[in-house]
């Protein structure tokens, strides 16, 4: 699938490669619950991305001298398959993933309780096995659901979505072709109910106006990542309800 | 003072459930007088105390619960036992022994070893120091037959029923010994392998359907239904 960056990523109507609008996310599947062996898991595909997340804890730190006192520790691994991407990637963690799975786990330590279960580890694993751009937003909301799924008492969901400019336009939820060939890339995640962003970053360069205009795309973004994370937590229980009433 | 939703009605984390003078129960939390949701779960409102009867949870220690546990490691003066919690339970020699131990002369693994399935309650356990395992009472220590499931803990309650009802039927109908450990894990032991599997069945049925209404006749149907069948 080598293919050469086409010359331009938006036609003159504003209609993206992938023949999307502007402010259109890519097609979202989310599943829950899908490992038997995770205390909690979730599966997202994002456009061609796609991610798997598994929750293990609260239980017992090993090492034993990470345990904190007054808190449980939230460990976080982010690792790419070596086939996720179109070069093999070396299986060994890059500084990339390292710096994504610190960033990853501090969009999502506020939004969990860590406080209500001192000197336990809840560890989180999130596998990106195909990358297609975006893979740290829909990381962090994968990651988000299968805390929940893991029954973690949790202060609100995250939802993460990513904006950018690209040829001069400003785009929502980029693809890796946008992001490399594009100006900028904010991604952004975000808790609903108590209106908080948890990451902010930005790469690239853009205007006052621009980066307001972005960030409030990427908040539209997260609304809409938010309303199917909802679904999906409770699609399970609704679907045995449904069948058993008939 | 509006609440947001109706009884029983399926919430997840952040969803805010009530305003001012509402109490946060259960898998709630309040912040700014306001009450969210903590787990996915159903909402319930009684008087001003709004709780959430979580659907996935783990089971965290009570003293005086009755919990099932795996022996994990034969320690120096004691056991280490998993029940399914965030921390590891202990069991003290003294305590199986009921007189001081007497490292020289008694042997730990003869008694409880690595693997072996027990029957325990807590007497002891607040979030500074790990659960304390006793099983100095009628009906608690090892299980040496039967067959053990797994549910999540907070559906225990369902398992039971309303004053016993559920667990009464389930022991009637299948003519099995149930044990329900507060921590999720249920032994069973029956007459035949058949029995156990129809408890079994029945139980895990009970999991799949705990947040639905009218549960105790559908299982009741099933296993009548099973056993005319075979």
């Amino acid at each position: 699938m080598l293919q050469e960056t086409p010359r331009k990523l938006i036609d003159e109507s504003g209609i993206r490669l992938d023949g999307r609008g502007l402010n259109e996310l890519r097609p979202i599947k989310i599943e829950v619950g899908v490992l038997s062996n995770a205390d909690g898991s979730a599966y997202i595909e994002q456009g061609k991305s796609k991610i798997l997340a598994a929750v293990y804890g609260p239980k017992e730190v090993h090492p034993k001298h990470l345990a904190l006192p007054d808190r449980a520790l939230l460990r976080c691994r982010y690792h790419m398959a070596p086939f996720s991407v179109e070069e093999r990637k070396s299986p060994a963690p890059s500084r990339r993933e390292m710096e994504l799975s610190k960033v990853i786990r501090e969009a999502l330590e506020p939004s969990v309780f860590v406080e209500y279960y001192p000197r336990t580890s809840i560890d989180l694993f999130i596998e990106v096995l195909q990358a297609d751009g975006g893979t740290r937003c829909s990381g962090i909301t994968v990651a988000s659901l299968a805390l929940a799924d893991a029954g973690i008492p949790m202060r609100d969901l995250v939802a993460a979505c990513a904006a950018g400019k690209v040829e001069g336009r400003l785009a929502l939820d980029l693809t890796d072709l946008e992001d490399k060939g594009g100006e900028a890339d904010v991604p952004l995640a975000w808790m609903p109910n108590l209106n908080a962003v948890t990451l902010l970053q930005m790469d690239g360069m853009l205007t006052m106006e621009e980066f307001e205009h972005v960030v409030n795309l990427a908040l539209q973004g997260c609304k809409q990542i938010y309303q199917l994370q909802k679904e999906t937590l409770k699609a399970k229980y609704v679907t045995v309800k449904e069948a058993v009433e008939e | 003072m509006p609440t947001f939703y109706e009884r029983r009605q399926l919430v997840t984390p952040g969803d805010l459930l009530a305003e001012d003078d509402y109490v946060a129960g259960e898998n709630t939390y309040k912040d700014d007088g306001k009450i969210y949701a903590n787990r996915v779960g159903l909402v319930d409102y009684e008087d001003r105390k709004v709780h959430v009867v979580a659907l996935k949870a783990f089971y965290i220690p009570y003293v005086g619960d009755m919990v099932i546990g795996k022996v994990v490691e034969v320690s120096l003066s004691g056991w280490m036992v998993n029940v399914k919690a965030p921390y590891p339970a202990l069991l003290r020699a003294s305590d199986v022994l009921d007189r001081p131990f007497r490292p020289q002369e008694d042997d730990l693994p003869s008694i409880f070893d690595v693997g072996d399935l027990i029957i325990a309650k807590i007497v002891a356990y607040d979030r500074t120091r790990d659960p304390l395992l006793t099983v100095r009472e009628p009906g608690l220590g090892k299980i040496t037959r039967g067959q053990l499931v797994e549910i999540t803990p907070t559906k225990i309650p369902r398992v039971i029923g309303r004053k016993g009802s559920m667990i009464n039927m389930l022991k009637q109908e299948t003519g099995c010994h149930v044990t329900v450990g507060q921590n999720g894990l249920i032994f069973v032991s029956g007459k035949t392998p058949e029995d156990e599997r129809l408890a079994v069945m029945a139980i895990r049925k009970i999991e799949q359907e705990a947040h639905t209404s009218g549960l105790t006749d559908r299982v009741t149907e099933m296993i009548r239904r099973e056993k005319g069948g075979v």
